[in-house]
């Protein structure tokens, strides 16, 4: 497969297009700005600056939640009113109620165990020689995307028939262990903690940086005074660090959260949700764009739209707060 | 309590920077001892090789009867007021106050006794339940120097413990720390590069320049009997003036003479200080205090005097600073340089101000307020010629000194 710029001109023309497009309009808003009317010119400024992102976030975002919201009161084409028919079906629906199961088994595995990894590595390489090289070993897996991840680790539970050569990591290490060969993804309910461990192993290395980073921000100073006080190596940690590096671990576990109650390419590349492995997310894809039920995975969109806006809402203040207090 | 004694320590850091050489002290049972210097010359270092923070490269440091070299922090029985307090900030003042007495599995009722007890000592009762965010800076040092009371340790190690206080707060916390340590009695380490808190809090003062110990004294004898340079021009504000002078004999006594203005040296220090008879008709170095002179026309009975054309005058209330130039090289001394690098590097301007003066000797004098001086005006010096400093022009030491002998 050559590469010729020929074929790439149009996809080039198309660039050149959007920059001309995107200057054109901060040009025009440059002009608005400078000849809006005299009085309320901080107000006139403030909206003229404000539009674009406005415009931007009431089409990609405000309108979509109204339409889903109404959608999800509708049947499955979308047509008619149906009343809380559809959230009925989720809460009743065995099938569905295993999905929230799954969700639940995500959100309370993951940001715990991924928090409490990314902390202890965070401890155990602070100031050690090799620091950095060992932070940037478990930061690695932040740069690979989530469908690459979860292809990586399919190869490490692949099954192969037991009398031949095991390919995945894990089976060869059964083998090697004297045990026989399993398919880990079809054992239910350990093939959703399989498919958790891929999320940790993803956000283990994000929660070891931010944490680190507040354990360096902790005064050499106070740590000394609890050396002098009398505290030993685990009680600086419990009784002196911990509590000072409280808020991040907090922001940490919040944002993880957030990620996992939206999990969808995991569960998506390596099972396809079935085996019982599905999650809010990857079932309303496949309720509203594979069984053309638009209504019923409109309701899990706003369900899960529901779990996520309270975390959201305390990251937000919580950030407020801190920018408050410096 | 108990005594501190350190026997020839050493602190080599990696890559063989030496910060503390060979340094011998001992400090005695309830004695309060600063340790002075300007910035890096191993001050703070030695402190925190007492306290155990850092590690004794040679050498044996004793707290009481016994070699301390290898014991953790916890295991030396010393509390510790650090610069920037460093109070724990998700613990209430009380919490803070009780944290080293909870570790060390001390009753609950002893710890609320002690807690109380210091809280009102140090007048932090009010504050117990207060997180340190919400105290002023002057409390929170107070709350420092509660947690290290509660501990009642041998000894307190304070590391310029009133070094982020403003001027007058500072002040007013050096009062309280002379009245606790009266109070209390327990063997005190006090790190400062502040020689105003050193000479009024020291019981004795340890002055050391680039890891080794310059002179260790009361306050009154390393002011009026400094052993080289470095000490006489760091302790005592304004500063010491020097000067090269060359040294005559003059029957039975003798004169220096410098730019053009001649002092005569009385019998006594001659007596006193016989080696000052090695120096006949050489170089030495002169220092003079600026408190040893004064205005000559408010004491006609006064012996000598030197004229002069005051530059500025600063005038305090409690006496006036007259600065004038003496027409004479300033002083060459790697000690002289190091005294100009350190007071540029603390914002004092006296040093810094030195390029202006060409190759001109800048001289202090600090007469009476009821002085009539004014700037370019010239005004007859009385000179305390009893006070003078005589100093070895190659080796910076005082001539005569004991500790030179």
């Amino acid at each position: 497969m050559g590469f010729d710029i020929h074929s790439e001109l149009p996809k080039l023309l198309w660039l050149g297009i959007g920059t001309a497009a995107f200057l054109a309009v901060i040009g025009l808003l440059l002009v608005l700005v400078d000849h809006g009317p005299k009085s309320r010119r901080d107000w006139w400024q403030a909206a003229c600056f404000l539009s674009p992102a406005g415009l931007l976030l009431l089409v990609g975002l405000i309108y979509p939640v109204v339409r889903t919201t109404v959608l999800s009161f509708r049947d499955r084409a979308g047509a008619e009113w149906v009343g809380p028919s559809n959230y009925t079906w989720m809460f009743t629906q065995p099938e569905i109620l295993l999905v929230l199961r799954n969700t639940l088994l995500w959100v309370l595995f993951t940001p715990a165990l991924a928090t409490t990894i990314g902390l202890v590595y965070a401890v155990l390489v602070d100031r050690s020689r090799y620091e950095a090289v060992a932070k940037s070993l478990l930061f690695m897996p932040m740069a690979i995307s989530f469908v690459g991840a979860s292809i990586i680790w399919k190869f490490v539970y692949e099954y192969r028939p037991a009398e031949t050569d095991q390919i995945g990591l894990l089976n060869q290490i059964v083998v090697w262990l004297g045990g026989r060969p399993q398919q880990w993804l079809l054992d239910q309910p350990l093939n959703t903690l399989l498919l958790i461990v891929v999320l940790i192993w993803i956000q283990a290395g994000f929660a070891m940086v931010v944490q680190s980073a507040a354990i360096k921000a902790v005064p050499d100073e106070i740590i000394e005074a609890a050396r002098i006080d009398g505290a030993n190596g685990w009680q600086q940690f419990w009784r002196v660090t911990l509590p000072m590096i409280w808020p991040t671990v907090t922001v940490v576990l919040i944002t993880i959260s957030v990620q996992t109650l939206k999990v969808f390419d995991i569960v998506r590349t390596m099972t396809g949700g079935q085996f019982t492995t599905s999650v809010i997310a990857n079932e309303m894809y496949n309720q509203a764009f594979r069984y053309g039920e638009i209504g019923r995975g409109s309701a899990l969109a706003v369900f899960l739209f529901v779990l996520v806006v309270p975390l959201v809402l305390v990251q937000v203040r919580k950030i407020r707060r801190t920018r408050e207090a410096q | 309590m108990a005594k501190i004694v350190l026997d020839g320590v050493d602190k080599v850091y990696s890559g063989g920077v030496k910060a503390v050489d060979d340094l011998n002290l001992e400090i005695t049972d309830g004695e309060f001892m600063v340790l002075v210097g300007p910035s890096g010359c191993g001050k703070s270092t030695a402190l925190r090789m007492i306290a155990g923070l850092e590690e004794i490269t040679d050498g044996e440091l004793f707290i009481g009867d016994q070699v301390v070299n290898d014991r953790p922090p916890k295991d030396r029985d010393i509390a510790m007021v650090f610069q920037n307090y460093a109070l724990y900030p998700h613990m209430s003042v009380e919490q803070n106050l009780a944290f080293g007495l909870k570790l060390r599995k001390i009753s609950k009722s002893e710890i609320k006794r002690r807690v109380d007890e210091a809280a009102a000592m140090l007048g932090l009762a009010p504050y117990l339940k207060r997180k340190p965010a919400a105290l002023s800076g002057g409390q929170r040092q107070r709350v420092a120097m509660g947690r290290a009371i509660v501990r009642e340790p041998q000894a307190f190690l304070m590391d310029e413990p009133l070094s982020n206080l403003d001027a007058k707060l500072r002040v007013q916390m050096r009062a309280s720390l002379n009245q606790l340590h009266e109070r209390l009695g327990v063997t005190t380490v006090y790190v400062t590069h502040d020689q105003v808190e050193a000479m009024t809090l020291g019981d004795r003062v340890a002055v050391l320049r680039d890891g080794r110990l310059q002179q260790v004294d009361t306050p009154k004898n390393l002011f009026d009997n400094p052993v080289n340079l470095f000490v006489a021009g760091f302790i005592g504000s304004p500063a010491m003036n020097f000067v090269g002078a060359e040294m005559q004999q003059d029957g039975d006594a003798a004169v220096l003479k410098f730019a053009d203005h001649t002092l005569p040296v009385p019998h006594a220090t001659l007596s006193e200080r016989p080696r000052l008879r090695d120096y006949f008709g050489r170089q030495i170095i002169l220092g003079i205090r600026p408190s040893d002179f004064d205005d000559a026309s408010l004491f006609p009975n006064g012996g000598t005097a030197m004229e002069v054309t005051a530059d500025i005058t600063e005038e305090l209330g409690t006496e006036i600073n007259v600065i004038f130039g003496i027409d004479a090289p300033p002083v060459q001394h790697e000690e002289a340089a190091a005294l100009a690098a350190d007071a540029a590097g603390d914002g004092e301007l006296e040093a810094a101000a030195m390029p202006l003066s060409g190759n001109k000797s800048v001289f202090t004098a600090r007469v009476n307020p009821r002085s009539n001086v004014r700037p370019g005006g010239t005004l007859e010096l009385a000179v305390d010629t009893t006070q003078l400093h005589y100093f070895d022009k190659e080796s910076g030491l005082a001539i005569g000194h004991p500790a030179n002998r």
